[in-house]
């Protein structure tokens, strides 16, 4: 069964074309991640999706809801963590819950199973203020919030931003036990790594979707084969790189510099020897694999 | 002391009230390093790195930026380096031109200096074509971008970085750390935090802070064989999870 339905979507501000035809689904019961960097226009797709914004065209619906005709259905059934930190800074982290939970006409006790995992970890400060909490508390309570009412989708906006690799860890961990109870889950990220924790991811960026897959067929589509190169000194071999005429992509990743060459008869022999004459030394050309972030810069240049 | 050292940490400590947030941490930045600062939220990375701009006192230890004290010369120190977060960065309501000019009126630059530098940033970023228009209305890469010029307009010795790429796209990213090299290369030293750890292996050296102390630090090849790790996102996992 199909959870989220978005048809030819699209919403423009001012000058701005934040969203340009925008068509996927998600089935019940899967992780779907929306990847793209700040001002893709993933924000204004939640938005929308919750009945928070109207779109200019198209149509979407959410749990079998429409956006616009059931807007009140849809927020009975949906769950949303924003970007921005959203909660009552001057309430106490139990208060906060509590009025979730009584806003949507239940109590915390009633859900406390679909929680607790989540609540567990803040309990002990459930009397200090929202405001006064670090910055991965606030990210827990604000997903027990989103939870409290039990519902059938859940929208997570970059859940993960400025979150160091150890909380992000146990984020997704977390999410993975969530998509275990049935909840659907649309969440967005920057961080490509993250895609390939995903059932399915769409590639987002200037508000188009470049692609839709799953995280192990989306790198397939990358065009070329993909070389390691490694030398005595970065930034030279970084310049050297972007100075051959040979060229289609240099991008440092990691130790290595991902690169890509435009003939078809390429021999990374060639390609060693001009770096030599750069005064390169150390040089370490092998064969890789194309990751999601290649497979992203590839399809936006 | 040693002029090659242009950040030089020994035994700093920060303690509010009975918490210590930064434990008493050593280290030393050679001048054009790109040294990699990192550690999970809470770590007590941005407490440690206020003291080193001159911003909040130590409560105990040594340490020396720029050649100035930061017990006794923050002033000295402001002047001398540069400094970019992600969340102050430049004016929104400013232009491209009027924010440089800005920045560089604030750090002392004569009126000449300013013109010239805004002529030859403006044009090694390519934005030529937005130099009037407002930076708010700029994409985030390209503020980001301009942002560390801007934080370089007065020839700092060093310039700190605080998680400068958050959010970017991945090509942004990238050519954000060709400007990061570039800037090395000339000798600016630069101290980066990220949260992007396939960043940390773009530095020359990294550290990693775990609940106020620096638990290791080394180059991110010697790191990696150090924890048995594939990469620094292993090692970072290995550590900071104690």
């Amino acid at each position: 069964m199909v959870s989220i339905s978005v048809k030819h979507i699209s919403k423009s501000y001012k000058s701005v074309n934040a969203l340009q035809d925008i068509s996927f689904e998600v089935k019940e019961g899967e992780l779907f991640g929306l990847i793209g960097p700040d001002g893709a226009g993933k924000t204004t797709l939640f938005r929308i999706l919750t009945t928070l914004l109207f779109a200019d065209e198209g149509t979407a619906t959410v749990a079998g809801f429409d956006v616009v005709a059931d807007y009140k259905s849809i927020r009975n059934s949906v769950g949303y963590m924003p970007g921005k930190f959203s909660l009552y800074q001057d309430l106490t982290v139990e208060e906060n819950l509590d009025f979730f939970a009584t806003i949507f006409g239940t109590t915390i006790e009633e859900n406390y199973d679909l929680i607790k995992d989540i609540y567990v970890q803040i309990e002990p400060f459930k009397n200090r203020r929202a405001g006064k909490l670090s910055g991965g508390m606030k990210q827990k309570l604000a997903l027990s919030c989103a939870l409290i009412h039990k519902p059938k989708v859940l929208f997570l906006d970059e859940p993960t931003t400025g979150v160091d690799p150890v909380s992000r860890k146990e984020f997704w961990d977390m999410l993975k036990r969530l998509q275990q109870k049935g909840i659907t889950i649309l969440v967005s990220t920057p961080y490509m790594d993250e895609a390939a924790l995903c059932d399915r991811i769409a590639l987002i960026q200037d508000g188009k979707i470049l692609e839709i897959d799953t995280p192990e067929a989306i790198v397939k589509y990358y065009p070329k084969p993909i070389y390691n190169v490694r030398a005595n000194n970065m930034y030279q071999l970084i310049n050297s790189l972007n100075a051959y005429e040979h060229n289609h992509s240099v991008y440092p990743f990691g130790e290595f510099v991902h690169y890509t060459d435009n003939r078809t008869d390429f021999n990374p022999d060639h390609l060693k020897a001009y770096l030599e004459s750069r005064n390169l030394s150390n040089i370490h050309i092998e064969k890789t694999i194309a990751t999601i972030e290649d497979t992203f810069m590839e399809l936006a240049k | 002391m040693n002029n090659n050292k242009v950040i030089q940490v020994e035994g700093l400590t920060k303690m509010f009230g009975d918490f210590t947030a930064v434990n008493a941490i050593t280290f030393e930045v050679d001048k054009g390093e790109i040294f990699g600062f990192l550690g999970a939220n809470g770590a007590g990375k941005t407490t440690a790195m206020k003291m080193l701009i001159g911003i909040s006192n130590p409560t105990s230890g040594n340490a020396n930026v720029a050649g100035f004290d930061v017990f006794t010369h923050t002033e000295n120190i402001k002047k001398n380096i540069g400094y970019m977060s992600q969340k102050f960065a430049l004016y929104d309501d400013l232009t491209v031109r009027e924010n440089i000019t800005f920045f560089g009126g604030i750090y002392g630059l004569s009126r000449k200096r300013i013109k010239e530098k805004s002529d030859a940033l403006i044009e090694e970023l390519g934005l030529q074509n937005v130099a009037n228009k407002l930076v708010g209305a700029l994409p985030l890469g390209w503020k980001q971008k301009l942002s560390f010029s801007v934080s370089l307009i007065h020839d700092p010795k060093i310039v700190f970085l605080d998680e400068p790429t958050g959010g970017v796209d991945p090509i942004t990213r990238r050519q954000f750390w060709e400007l990061i090299y570039k800037a090395a290369n000339q000798g600016t030293t630069v101290f980066v935090t990220t949260h992007y750890m396939d960043e940390a292996e773009y530095c020359d050296r990294v550290s990693i802070m775990v609940n106020g102390k620096i638990e290791a630090l080394d180059t991110p090849k010697k790191l990696k064989e150090q924890f048995k790790a594939e990469n620094m996102n292993d090692v970072f996992l290995k550590l900071a999870r104690g």
